[in-house]
């Protein structure tokens, strides 16, 4: 579904990734782990088209998307929750979700309910202004946000970050929910214990290069990944 | 009764004022620039509709929907021209840009129109209002002028706050690429800020020039600087902050003419707003972002 062949993408000057290929299987979880720095935002900002590669193919569903316009790409299906949630803090929960469903023109009562049944602590919080949730809440409102447009293929840039381990499990069981119902997941994390246990496949990023890959199980009885990602 | 009149004249400059601001604020809000040319398009705007009522003898409704028109095209294609290749550009560089398309749209009109200031028939046409036995005179223009900025005001509140547009429009001015993320065509959005914005400068000049009825290639100048002031007043990016300082801004402006210096006015407008500034850095209304720690 999502294939990038040895994409080089740079920051002006910093050559931050360095000829990175992998994919992603229609049905699949493939969680992406590295360390701070590995470059795996930069990843993600390059997929969704916020960034564009110096040189190297990026295909979605068999389209070119290397150099598409970021603001082209949600209609293609390809949705991201960009790290650190980036919600618009300054409007409602409810105008937040309306900006998710932006390029359906108009929010169906239907999808409201939705993303509502995954998240019942936001429907409460609807005329709540975005930027007075806690941070919890500010992680399930981006991923609402990004559900409402029915993406095919859902990145999410370290959806656990800064969460206690209760909204952490919960934020992972919806990811196992959201898989289940039919959509492809491409999964940052720091928490690779937790990222491999959901994974189909993962791949481990370091400082812009892949050095390893492969299934999740595999890859959390490897000794190199038990060493440097699991704490030993 | 000379106070009360004075007061009635300056919330009526002071919605010129408010108009501009508009214009200043949103365009700031949305592109995070401060398009200096803005107050030019106010003066290409009255010189529009003054050649429709002058020239072609056509009716004042008709030079003000003409001018809104040329105004609407001349900050989409000033946006497209001069500021949409800049984007990502230092700030620095944007200003300078901005500069320049102020200068050229003012030597550009003294090409077409010279330098001697016109004489600009105001668009009121009834008479004013006495009260108190002709003690206070409410003009035509005065009406119109409050009635218009409160019309502009509301249907940009209503706008930004209930429209798919205004709405995508608020998002790109928190947020550029989350924007994008949610299919925004952000380019398409600011382009449409500089539309509305310019939009209104043309009834801005219209509203300016049937008050002070000079008109010439200088005439956005001063009016821009002083909107721009009341826009920071209000605190940037904010709608109503912009309404609010632009009334203010009218009304000290006024008060200070008549009672304390005609020549040292500016100044005196530009001191209360470097006190305000001391006291409230965001402006009036502006938003201090929370932050979540
Ligand atoms: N805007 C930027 N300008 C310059 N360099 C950048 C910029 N953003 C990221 N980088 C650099 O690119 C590299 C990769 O950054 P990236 O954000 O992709 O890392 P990451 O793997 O997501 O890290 P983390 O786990 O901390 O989020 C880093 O060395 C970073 O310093
Ligand atoms: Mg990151």
């Amino acid at each position: 579904m999502l294939k990038i062949e040895d994409i080089h993408v740079y920051y002006g000057a910093i050559h931050a990734i360095k000829g990175v290929s992998f994919e992603v299987g229609e049905g699949e979880i493939v969680a992406l782990i590295g360390a701070n720095g590995a470059g795996k935002s930069t990843i993600l900002k390059t997929v969704s088209g916020l960034m564009h590669p110096r040189s190297g193919k990026i295909s979605f569903c068999g389209q070119d998307i290397a150099h598409a316009e970021a603001y082209k790409l949600l209609r293609t299906g390809l949705a991201h929750v960009p790290e650190g949630r980036r919600i618009f803090l300054q409007m409602t929960v409810q105008e937040n979700l309306e900006m998710g469903a932006y390029i359906n023109k108009e929010v169906s009562q239907k999808d409201l309910e939705m993303v509502f049944n995954y998240f019942p602590r936001l429907k409460e919080r609807r005329k709540q202004i975005a930027g007075t949730l806690s941070g919890g809440e500010q992680q399930m409102l981006a991923m609402s946000r990004a559900l409402m447009s029915h993406p095919k293929l859902m990145m999410l840039d370290e959806p656990s970050m800064g969460l206690a381990p209760i909204l952490v499990d919960q934020i992972f069981d919806i990811i196992k929910e959201l898989h289940k119902a039919g959509t492809t997941i491409l999964l940052v994390e720091q928490n690779a214990r937790k990222a491999l246990q959901v994974a189909d496949r993962a791949y481990v990023l370091e400082t812009g290069s892949i050095t390893l890959a492969g299934t999740g199980a595999e890859l959390a009885s490897s000794d190199a990944v038990k060493k440097a990602y699991l704490g030993g | 009764m000379g106070f009360l009149q004075y007061l009635i004249n300056g919330i009526s400059i002071g919605s010129v004022y408010a108009i501009i601001a508009l214009g200043y604020t949103m365009v700031y809000g949305i592109a995070k620039m401060l398009n200096f040319a803005h107050g030019d398009v106010i003066m290409v705007g009255a010189y529009m509709s003054f050649c429709v009522t002058n020239y072609l003898g056509l009716p004042a409704v008709v030079g003000i929907l003409v001018a809104m028109v040329v105004c609407t095209v001349l900050g989409i294609i000033i946006e497209g021209l001069a500021y949409k290749p800049l984007r990502g550009a230092s700030s620095l560089a944007v200003l300078i840009t901005a500069i320049g398309v102020s200068y050229f749209l003012q030597n550009a009109a003294q090409l077409i129109w010279g330098s001697a200031p016109k004489n600009f028939t105001s668009i009121v046409t009834f008479a004013p209002i006495k009260l108190f036995g002709g003690q206070l005179t409410i003009t035509g223009e005065v009406i119109i002028t409050i009635l218009a900025s409160v019309v502009i005001m509301v249907a940009l509140t209503l706008f930004t706050g209930k429209t798919r547009m205004g709405k995508a429009m608020r998002a790109v001015s928190e947020d550029r690429a989350a924007a994008q993320l949610m299919g925004i065509n952000v380019n398409q959005t600011i382009s449409m800020t500089f539309a509305i914005g310019s939009a209104l400068a043309a009834i801005a000049g219209v509203l300016l020039c049937s008050t002070v009825p000079t008109l010439q290639p200088t005439t956005g100048s001063m009016p821009g600087i002083r909107a721009f002031t009341a826009a920071v007043f209000g605190g940037i990016g904010s709608i109503p902050g912009a309404m609010l300082g632009g009334i203010l801004l009218g009304i000290i402006e006024t008060m200070t003419k008549a009672y304390l210096s005609t020549q040292f006015s500016d100044a005196i407008v530009f001191l209360v707003l470097i006190v305000v500034l001391l006291v409230k850095p965001a402006g009036l209304m502006g938003k201090v972002v929370q932050e979540k720690v």
